[in-house]
């Protein structure tokens, strides 16, 4: 078997992955990346819209500072998001997108002069300043003050993603595609790396390290309905979760995006919205402004989400073989915008589809789209649980979303906590020498040779993975979907308690040999239904609705009992995930307060609590204003 | 109801003890908007597991799914059946390695690209935190990204007569790549430095003009335009370094 030594290891070759990796052999350590596919393949080279950075380069963005884009973060989580970290991301974002522009990345630039824009389907005019010429743009995008989001076109995700991907073959980074970690090795203390199959001709191998990373993205690939790439399935984080000392964060807040097109659940970007795309109901009426005057299509993807399911339920819905939908509108956008800025938008109307945006609706739903759950890391990235063990990116619960997650925050977290968390990374390395165990190591290859050699002889049961994976992903979408409701919850965990009993007896119909998908998908499964276990039982116990975790028989935000983190483990050997809790930041910046949209009431907080943990800032006045 | 469909599939796996290349056919009830993504999922997880075949983002914009669908590289997942006569043949890219059944090895040949085009911008300028970042006319940001745009899924290369009859031609996609850089004034490389890469029978002088990379371009890259610009670029190159000789 080949064993394979680096300082740090990185599972995963996206964004977060590969910029955590950049770090380390900038620093002189030896970094190597796994990958299931080769990394530009990644799932952040799907991401269209941009990264949120408070440069304050382009008209509408003027004035723009971090502090703001820190409110819209922490307005945008619901106050459940971290506000150290969120005060960390919004100050080194500009630096990070200048070091992108730096490295290769080709920016949209500041164009001077008159230009048009829209807004809820309505034409403005805007003026770029002449000395602003030639700095990085900003485009609009849903639940921001400001125009912060800087863009690539509408591929922006790819762009960054080559330029990533560059930096690492020009830093001499070893970035293996083809390789799926299936356990972590640890002594219960320490991690040391992972046992890995080579999806070429399946055979196991070792790595080895000082420092390990999960940095493999989201896990909406257990519902059934998701706009991830079919690589993101929750294999990192079963990972850690396995171990039954590392906590998923948050596992009830699962963001839905408002636009899926139907029926195959691609995502057409936020920039449609933010660049003036309207949502029409049955009637072909605008109706978005009815439930939110101030943001309409702009409010947080939560909110638009929500009321496009409340429209529908209202009636407004348009019938489809596949269910009801709604449309977006982008034909007054015309030609040039949408072949230019909004290309891969006209592409997947056109391949997927078969309609032109210029002339036609386009026909769309929420849909699951992001996971602010995650494996529950500290500001520096380090995993609960395991030392030497960090995440980074969708992967981890590091937590400047909260409950709800801002367009275009994402993308820039894969690389500017890539670059926080790879800095810390590379201290932790500095100052940590190890040992490894060799006894440890066998004792978790045997095991996994084991686990292999009973699922493809059907050692456990015949049971077929697909059918299993089928019965997790139904119970997902009837009972843990935009809303929620203790029935629906109750009904959902139950039936997940017989689908994990399924997972546990799943054997291969074929014979497993080579790259063999079939068993990929019967090693992590039982894996998936714990993840939907907890985010099931986690959401029945938050009995209050907060950012994308929408309670309809607990609809106010309750703050006096709520204000806190989940943190799901799942000890060795258990049916059922032991949920704890914990603050939900060490501090306020920004005490708790309406978010400005989307309606609801809140539960105030105990006061001397918020009065006892709100530190001075310059947010707090800015705050007030607002 | 719809059509039934018959595929008739490549199937190989290397790592089966007495394994042939064989063809094998599958019947499959057509769907509305079915694509060649649902239908192979639909195959594997109904009929037989063991198919092996690459997809990923499934939305046309990573480039896994690349095979040959009735003799014409593309990408499987925006391929729709009702574009296709009701007997679709499915084949690897040639030219890649095969991993097994229809899904090839692109990482290993792109990764090997990067390194021998120095896929990366060539600067001696060093990254300051505390400054402003350096200006650029927003159309050659947008000409960098019309060049960028190669999702790799290797349609170009598979298409290619030249890479077909030798293994060490570089192909469109290589070619693209180093006239993305050529472009972004970033780069500091000399004409006479990308003339050390491209500049021979391996690079821009072999191909034969056949024009298949763009054809069969999933993303519509002006491939062709870039190999005449390069090749003209690297024309007036050779012929400077000849008259500097005398």
């Amino acid at each position: 078997m080949q064993t394979y030594y680096s300082d740090l290891l990185v599972i995963g070759a996206g964004l977060s992955g590969e910029r955590v990796a950049c770090e380390a052999a900038q620093n002189g350590f030896k970094a190597t990346c796994l990958s299931i596919v080769p990394a530009r393949r990644s799932h952040s080279s799907a991401a269209q819209g941009g990264m949120q950075a408070a440069l304050g380069n382009s008209a509408k963005g003027e004035g723009d500072t971090p502090d703001i884009h820190f409110i819209d973060t922490v307005k945008g989580s619901d106050w459940g998001c971290d506000q150290e970290v969120a005060r960390l991301f919004a100050d080194a974002a500009p630096i990070e997108m200048r070091r992108l522009a730096a490295w290769g990345v080709p920016w949209n630039r500041v164009v001077p002069g008159q230009s048009f824009y829209f807004k809820g389907g309505e034409k403005f005019e805007k003026y770029e300043k002449e000395e602003n010429e030639g700095l990085i743009t900003a485009r609009s995008f849903g639940g921001t003050a400001k125009w912060r989001t800087c863009y690539t076109s509408d591929g922006t995700g790819h762009a960054v993603m080559c330029t990533m991907d560059n930096r690492c073959a020009q830093l001499g980074i070893d970035v293996f595609d083809k390789k799926e970690a299936i356990s972590l090795i640890h002594d219960g203390d320490k991690c040391m790396g992972a046992v890995v199959r080579d999806l070429r001709n399946g055979e196991l191998e070792v790595h080895l390290a000082k420092a390990t990373a999960i940095c493999t993205g989201g896990f909406g690939r257990i519902y059934k309905a998701t706009t991830n790439a079919v690589i993101c399935d929750g294999g990192g984080h079963i990972l850690a979760h396995e171990t039954g000392l590392v906590p998923i964060g948050n596992p009830e807040s699962i963001q839905f995006h408002p636009t899926g097109i139907v029926p195959t659940d691609i995502l057409v970007t936020e920039g449609c919205r933010g660049d003036g795309g309207t949502l029409l109901d049955v009637n072909e009426e605008r109706f978005m402004h009815i439930y939110e005057p101030e943001k309409a299509e702009l409010a947080s993807r939560d909110v638009v989400s929500r009321r496009m399911t409340e429209h529908m339920r209202a009636g407004k819905g348009v019938k489809s073989p596949y269910g009801e939908h709604l449309w977006l509108d982008i034909r007054h956008l015309g030609d040039k915008h949408i072949s230019t800025k909004l290309r891969e938008v006209d592409e997947i109307c056109h391949h997927f589809l078969g309609i032109d945006p210029r002339t036609q609706l386009i026909p769309v739903r929420p849909t699951q789209h992001y996971t602010m759950a995650g494996i529950r890391t500290d500001k520096d990235g380090a995993v609960y649980g395991l030392k030497g063990l960090y995440s980074a990116g969708e992967a981890a619960c590091w937590d400047m979303h909260g409950f709800n997650r801002l367009g275009g925050n994402s993308l820039a977290e894969t690389v500017v906590a890539g670059g926080i968390i790879g800095a810390k990374i590379v201290e932790f390395l500095k100052g940590y020498e190890t040992t490894f165990d060799t006894r440890v190591i066998n004792a978790e290859i045997k095991r996994q040779q084991e686990r292999i050699h009973d699922v493809i002889h059907g050692r456990n049961g015949k049971l077929n993975v697909y059918d299993v994976r089928n019965e997790m992903q139904e119970a997902l979408m009837k009972g843990c979907f935009v809303f929620r409701n203790k029935d629906g919850l109750e009904e959902c965990v139950a039936t997940l308690q017989g689908t994990i009993e399924k997972a546990r007896k799943v054997g291969l119909v074929s014979d497993g040999v080579g790259c063999n998908h079939e068993l990929a998908a019967a090693l992590k499964i039982e894996g998936q239904v714990r993840l939907a276990m907890c985010i099931a039982q986690a959401a029945l116990v938050r009995t209050e609705s907060r950012g994308s975790h929408n309670r309809e028989d607990f609809p106010a935000r309750n703050d006096k009992e709520w204000l806190n983190r989940t943190l799901a483990y799942w000890p060795m050997g258990a049916d059922m995930p032991d949920l704890k809790y914990e603050d939900t930041t060490p501090l306020f910046e920004l005490p708790p307060g309406d978010r400005g949209y989307g309606g609801g009431k809140i539960i105030p907080a105990d006061e001397k609590y918020v009065k006892d943990r709100t530190v001075k800032s310059p947010v707090t006045e800015i705050g007030k204003k607002k | 109801m719809g059509r039934q469909i018959k595929f008739e599939i490549f199937r190989y796996n290397p790592e089966r003890k007495g394994d042939v290349p064989h063809m094998q056919e599958y019947i499959l009830d057509e769907h509305p908007n079915m694509t060649l993504f649902i239908a192979l999922n639909r195959l594997r997880e109904e009929q037989d597991p063991s198919l092996i075949f690459d997809f990923c983002c499934r939305a046309g914009i990573c480039g896994a799914c690349a095979m040959v669908i009735n003799g014409r590289p593309g990408l499987a997942c925006q391929t729709k059946t009702k574009d296709l006569p009701g007997h679709i043949i499915l084949h690897p890219l040639p030219v890649f390695k095969l991993v097994g059944d229809l899904s090839v090895d692109t990482g290993v040949w792109f990764r090997e690209m990067y390194a021998k085009t120095e896929s990366w911008v060539h600067t001696k300028k060093v990254f300051d935190p505390a400054k402003e970042e350096e200006r650029m006319d927003n159309s050659v940001a947008e000409q960098i990204y019309e060049l960028e745009r190669c999702i790799e899924c290797g349609c170009c290369i598979s298409a290619c007569g030249t890479a077909r009859l030798r293994d060490d031609f570089m192909g469109a996609a290589a070619l693209n790549r180093i006239a993305r850089f050529v472009v972004d004034p970033r780069d500091e490389r000399t004409d006479e430095q990308y003339f050390e890469v491209i500049g021979n029978d391996n690079g821009i002088f072999g191909c034969m003009g056949l024009l298949a990379c763009e054809d069969v371009c999933p993303k519509g890259l002006p491939l062709q335009n870039q190999l005449g610009f390069l090749r003209r670029k690297m024309g007036i190159t050779a012929m400077k370094q000849i008259f500097r000789k005398k």
